[in-house]
């Protein structure tokens, strides 16, 4: 989007997951839970998109399904020009190497009975026939370059502190040299300020190896400081896709405005004058979304056309997209692409 | 890191590292020790310890003897010695004992993993489990013994041939709750996120299991197996009891216990002999089950 020149690396169209839901006896498909629905965006190489939203709002669905950890129920995830929401196994295994990813909990994503040496070249054990050495070379390379000390080799992953820990989970995701990395949250476990490390060995990264990022996060102020772009998640959709910059100085979307509110002040004064939006009621279930607007139970400005027809992503602004009512007027155009939409889910089932 | 290659320490084997956290159990110590040592003794004991040749009258006269030089562990009701007996009788119980053990173990392990890790197993897999948990065992085992003993010991010799059954009759009827236990573990570990993360490197699902899997279900497996090995022994000497395991004239530990049992007011130390004999065995294998449980785990070893 800053340089319209380069193809965006990432493309996600119209992405869904839904798991469906069983009951009785006979275990009949009476719905399903609607995690993600139809989530569009794309990712130029090089860049970070922040993908914000509150808990269970499908962030991190959004982050497996495109690697393909989840099936994805329909949509199309082109990355480096390949649609994974549709390649073969096989094809997905040598495809893996191009786009890897970094987990929350740093103590869950590595297993108690490996060393790091093991942990580390896992992924070369799988995707190239190297000897040991080679392995062993490349093993220290990745230390190196994540700042682990080589004399950690034999170590267990109970032995290192969380933001160790979190290092190791980055070298392995960094081991196949990919383009496309998913951090799902990896700093939410973390303390404070071994937070600020790991985000900025991520950027270093990213500029020495041309990394592209989807980072996932509830934490806005990391978001905006790592992110150019920003999708702001609400119930299994984009709230709003922003450059972070305008989205932090003038949120569009009703959710976003109320989000951005919550993040703390640390000028006192600043504080006390700024203008807390707070929500009332609960997050709808994601089984059973309301007929309109997913935000239209919560939403302070909600108006009549809200609460029937969904609105669709659309650019309001110059690079900005909105899915609101109050900045697409023209119902009429929302509920054809409603209907569009309809007919190419029926087309993929 | 700050000067050559010959500061930086290679990956080393783990061998060395579990053996050496072994070695500060000091219960599995002992248990080794045990059971190597009444292995030892069953294998080459029958060749050191040759009891004298006895005309029949003779060991008439000498039956029913308390432990004495002559006779060290005493004599039974037909005046053989005890000693010989529960030397050779060792390597029977051992045998089928361990062995046993490993076939259901392996056994139980494939099922699990196999039922717990691909959920389109898991139904029948588990019906096939709950299936064997609901056959009487020991009306099914004397039927298998009835029905194939003859023939098989028509191949291989009637004592290997009964040992072969027996171990594999014994095996095959225990692998159930190992099944079951793996199953529920597997399931736990493979929601885990290092699992996930495995499949996000492209890992195949047999590599998941080998690498991920199986070593985080050693846990339940030893204990599992400990267990196996005593109801083995003891299992075995049920089925030789009804008459149905190996010959009558051929000892086992389970067998001496059971020809013990009828004189034991009289002379207890023909029970207490096998009795101890099974009970050390079962001992030290738990013993070492517990030891190599913490050896195996990095998290309990090194403290």
């Amino acid at each position: 989007m800053l340089d319209a020149g380069a193809p965006p690396l990432v493309q996600v169209e119209d992405l869904k997951m839904h798991f469906p839901i069983y009951t009785g006896i006979f275990r009949k498909h009476t719905g399903d839970v609607k995690a993600v629905d139809g989530v569009s965006f794309d990712i130029t190489a090089g860049q970070t998109l922040g993908l914000v939203g509150e808990s269970g709002c499908g962030k991190s669905t959004v982050g497996r399904a495109m690697l393909r950890l989840y099936e994805p129920t329909a949509g199309r995830v082109i990355i480096d020009g390949d649609d994974v929401a549709k390649l073969a196994p096989e094809a997905l295994r040598r495809k893996r190497p191009t786009m890897q990813m970094v987990f929350q909990d740093p103590q869950a994503s590595l297993n108690p009975r490996m060393t790091l040496a093991d942990i580390v070249s896992e992924p070369l054990d799988e995707h190239t026939d190297w000897t040991r050495d080679r392995k062993l070379e490349r093993v220290y390379e990745l230390m190196d370059q994540v700042g682990l000390n080589r004399r950690f080799v034999n170590r267990f992953p109970h032995e290192f502190s969380g933001g160790q820990r979190q290092r190791i989970g980055i070298a392995r995701a960094l081991a196949l040299k990919p383009r496309f990395i998913v951090c799902d949250e990896p700093i939410a476990a973390l303390d404070v300020s071994i937070q600020a490390q790991v985000v900025n060995l991520l950027e270093d990264l990213q500029e020495k190896l041309g990394l592209t990022y989807l980072f996932i996060s509830h934490d806005l102020s990391m978001v905006r400081h790592l992110a150019q772009r920003v999708a702001v998640m609400y119930l299994g959709r984009i709230a709003e896709l922003s450059p972070s910059r305008d989205l932090y100085a003038r949120p569009l979307h009703p959710y976003a405005e109320a989000l951005l509110s919550a993040v703390n002040e640390p000028d006192p004064e600043l504080a006390a004058r700024r203008n807390r939006i707070i929500l009332k009621g609960d997050v709808p279930s994601p089984a059973n979304p309301p007929k309109g607007c997913n935000f239209c139970t919560r939403c302070p400005k909600v108006m009549d056309i809200c609460r029937n027809v969904k609105p669709s992503l659309a650019e309001v602004e110059p690079g900005r997209l909105v899915a609101c009512h109050l900045y697409t007027p023209a119902a009429g155009s929302t509920g054809g692409s409603e209907a569009n939409e309809r007919n190419q889910q029926g087309e993929t089932r | 890191m700050t000067d050559a290659s010959a500061a930086q320490p290679k990956p080393s084997s783990q061998l060395r590292d579990v053996w050496s956290q072994f070695r500060t159990h000091k219960g599995a110590l002992f248990g080794l020790i045990t059971l190597g040592f009444l292995i030892v003794a069953v294998l080459i004991g029958p060749y050191l310890w040759i009891p004298e040749k006895l005309s029949v009258a003779e060991a008439i006269k000498l039956k029913n003897q308390g432990p004495s030089l002559r006779f060290p562990l005493g004599t039974d009701q037909l005046g053989r010695d005890m000693l010989a007996r529960m030397l050779l009788a060792g390597r029977v119980s051992l045998a089928v004992g361990l062995v046993a053990m490993v076939i259901a173990i392996v056994f139980g392990t494939f099922i699990g993993i196999l039922a717990g890790y691909f959920r389109r197993l898991d139904g029948p897999l588990m019906r096939l489990t709950d299936m064997f948990l609901a056959l009487p065992l020991i009306p099914l085992l004397l039927v298998m013994v009835m029905l194939f003993r003859d023939r098989i010991a028509g191949i291989i010799g009637p004592e290997l041939g009964a040992f072969t059954l027996i171990v594999f009759a014994i095996g095959i009827t225990s692998w159930m709750a190992t099944a079951r236990i793996v199953r529920g573990e597997v399931l736990t570990l493979k929601e885990r996120e290092y699992v996930l993360a495995a499949r996000s490197i492209g890992a195949k699902p047999n590599r998941i299991i080998l690498r991920h899997i199986l070593p985080n279900v050693v846990s339940p497996v030893m204990v599992a197996a400990t267990l196996g090995v005593a109801e083995a022994i003891i299992t075995e000497s049920v089925l030789s009891f009804l008459g149905l395991g190996f010959p009558p004239d051929f000892p086992t530990w389970g067998r001496l216990l059971f020809d013990g049992l009828q004189y034991m007011q009289v002379y207890p130390e023909r029970v207490v002999w096998p009795g101890l004999a099974i009970s050390l065995t079962v001992l030290s294998v738990n013993y070492i089950g517990d030891g190599l449980r913490d050896a195996l785990d990095p998290r309990i070893r090194g403290r």
